[in-house]
């Protein structure tokens, strides 16, 4: 099943995905211009965890002019980075690069410590699609990527959809597309990530204890581009939704 | 705690004089190539978090780490300061300081925040904030806030012109060099008359 969280009327609902559209907690049916979209998860009692991957990609670490890491590249990030479907994300005046980055994100299910690789799959409460918007021009060689590049207030947009990870076959096999203004520019699949899902789930806990509604986002394949003020940008997963944002200049 | 419970906890690099010292020319050399422009910021997730008074576990593959003590800036709103509270922030001694620092500093339990907010008319002002830090009752290391590259009113503002702080949210003011290390036995105190002691013992991690 999908879920959605969404705001109708000022009101925060839960929502799940029928026949492309929202089917609301109340039984109203709306389409998903007639919604204001939010990340799809549910409220944590303490703030969430969220870690990104960089460079995990093979062609996409060749890309950036980097040699493929030989453990996970992780940082992390505050909520307030996160954003949802269908809304704004800011490209700051002056800026010569700011792209986006279409990401599998997993959000955690159970509470997981020491997880071996072969359970890893048991912690997942479902997947959904994460743009990990960067601005390379803040980019310094300290904690790199510093949290100027990837903290930015809502420059992480995540959904529409949440999937109920037992509707996803093998995470490890979907394509991956971003369009701008409709025309393909980035594309990929799963099965090229370095450092795979169970193998994320394994590292990290083994040394941080990972909680009910954090988030891994699972880095980014080949094909960044600039992305300029008006420019809609839809990352897409298979099986999982189509994220929909649009650069705004303020 | 209750305000603690809700917010980002943040932590600030290379916000003393003494790291940029500590490193000197070497900040213009691969991998950093320049000294940080922006505030060089990390994030200690709500794992971390060990109460005043809390045991702070050490995994058997670490034997001695590091204690940062400093104070946080707790946010009312994105431009207004709640107030001030001690901090015992833990990391694994790392020298690169290029990737950022999530297995050196995401452990569980490694982060001691104490129990006691007091706003800036009852803290004083954080320019001339002195905090002592004691393992097993002697002292370690004296921390002068005087030493700050930016003031926690600059800190706020350079942060903020990136991103936006919420009620709740953290922000540490940095830590100085000569970070006392510590085993698996002591026992951490951080003080300041205004805001308290905060004490963390550290023990082995229950296999």
């Amino acid at each position: 099943m999908k879920h959605a969280r969404v705001m109708v009327n000022g009101m925060v609902l839960n929502a799940t995905e029928t026949d492309g559209q929202v089917l609301l907690e109340d039984g109203r049916r709306l389409w998903q211009d007639q919604v204001t979209w939010l990340p799809p998860l549910a409220p944590v009692d303490r703030p969430r965890t969220i870690l990104a991957l960089g460079l995990n990609y093979a062609d996409h670490a060749r890309e950036l002019a980097f040699k493929a890491p030989e453990e996970p590249l992780v940082f992390l990030k505050g909520e307030r980075s996160l954003n949802g479907h269908r809304e704004q994300t800011v490209r700051p005046p002056g800026v010569q690069f700011m792209h986006y980055e279409c990401e599998l994100a997993v959000v955690m299910g159970r509470k997981a410590k020491k997880v071996k690789r072969d359970d890893a799959h048991d912690f997942i409460a479902g997947y959904t699609v994460a743009n990990d918007y960067a601005i390379r021009d803040y980019l310094e060689n300290w904690y790199r990527p510093n949290l100027r590049v990837k903290n930015r207030d809502g420059a992480t947009p995540l959904g529409p959809w949440l999937v109920d990870a037992k509707d996803i076959a093998n995470p490890m096999d979907l394509a991956l597309r971003t369009t701008v203004n409709g025309k393909v520019t980035q594309e990929g699949n799963t099965k090229d990530m370095i450092f795979d899902v169970p193998f994320l789930i394994a590292y990290f806990s083994s040394f941080m204890t990972l909680n009910p509604g954090d988030l891994i986002l699972t880095g980014t394949p080949d094909g960044v581009v600039d992305c300029q003020p008006g420019d809609v940008v839809v990352t897409e997963i298979e099986g999982i939704g189509a994220l929909m944002n649009t650069i705004s200049s303020s | 705690m209750s305000l603690v419970k809700r917010g980002t906890v943040y932590g600030t690099l290379m916000n003393f004089r003494g790291e940029l010292e500590a490193l000197g020319d070497r900040m213009n050399e691969p991998p950093y190539q320049a000294p940080p422009k922006a505030p060089v910021l990390y994030i200690k997730p709500a794992n971390t978090w060990t109460e005043n008074g809390g045991a702070i576990p050490l995994p058997a593959h670490v034997p001695e780490v590091e204690v940062g003590a400093t104070v946080a800036m707790v946010m009312k709103s994105a431009r207004e300061i709640a107030g001030f509270v001690l901090m015992n922030d833990v990391s694994i001694p790392h020298e690169s300081l290029f990737r950022p620092p999530v297995k050196f500093k995401c452990l569980d339990g490694f982060l001691g925040i104490g129990d006691r907010i007091r706003a800036r008319n009852e803290a004083g002002d954080p320019a001339v904030f002195k905090l002592e830090v004691r393992v097993n009752g002697e002292l370690k290391q004296t921390v002068r806030f005087s030493q700050l590259l930016r003031s926690a009113d600059q800190l706020l503002a350079d942060v903020s012109e990136f991103m936006t702080l919420g009620e709740g949210d953290m922000l540490m003011l940095g830590c100085d060099v000569g970070r006392p290390r510590v085993r698996v036995g002591d026992r951490v105190q951080v003080s300041m008359p205004a805001l308290g002691t905060l004490t963390n013992s550290f023990v082995a991690e229950a296999a």
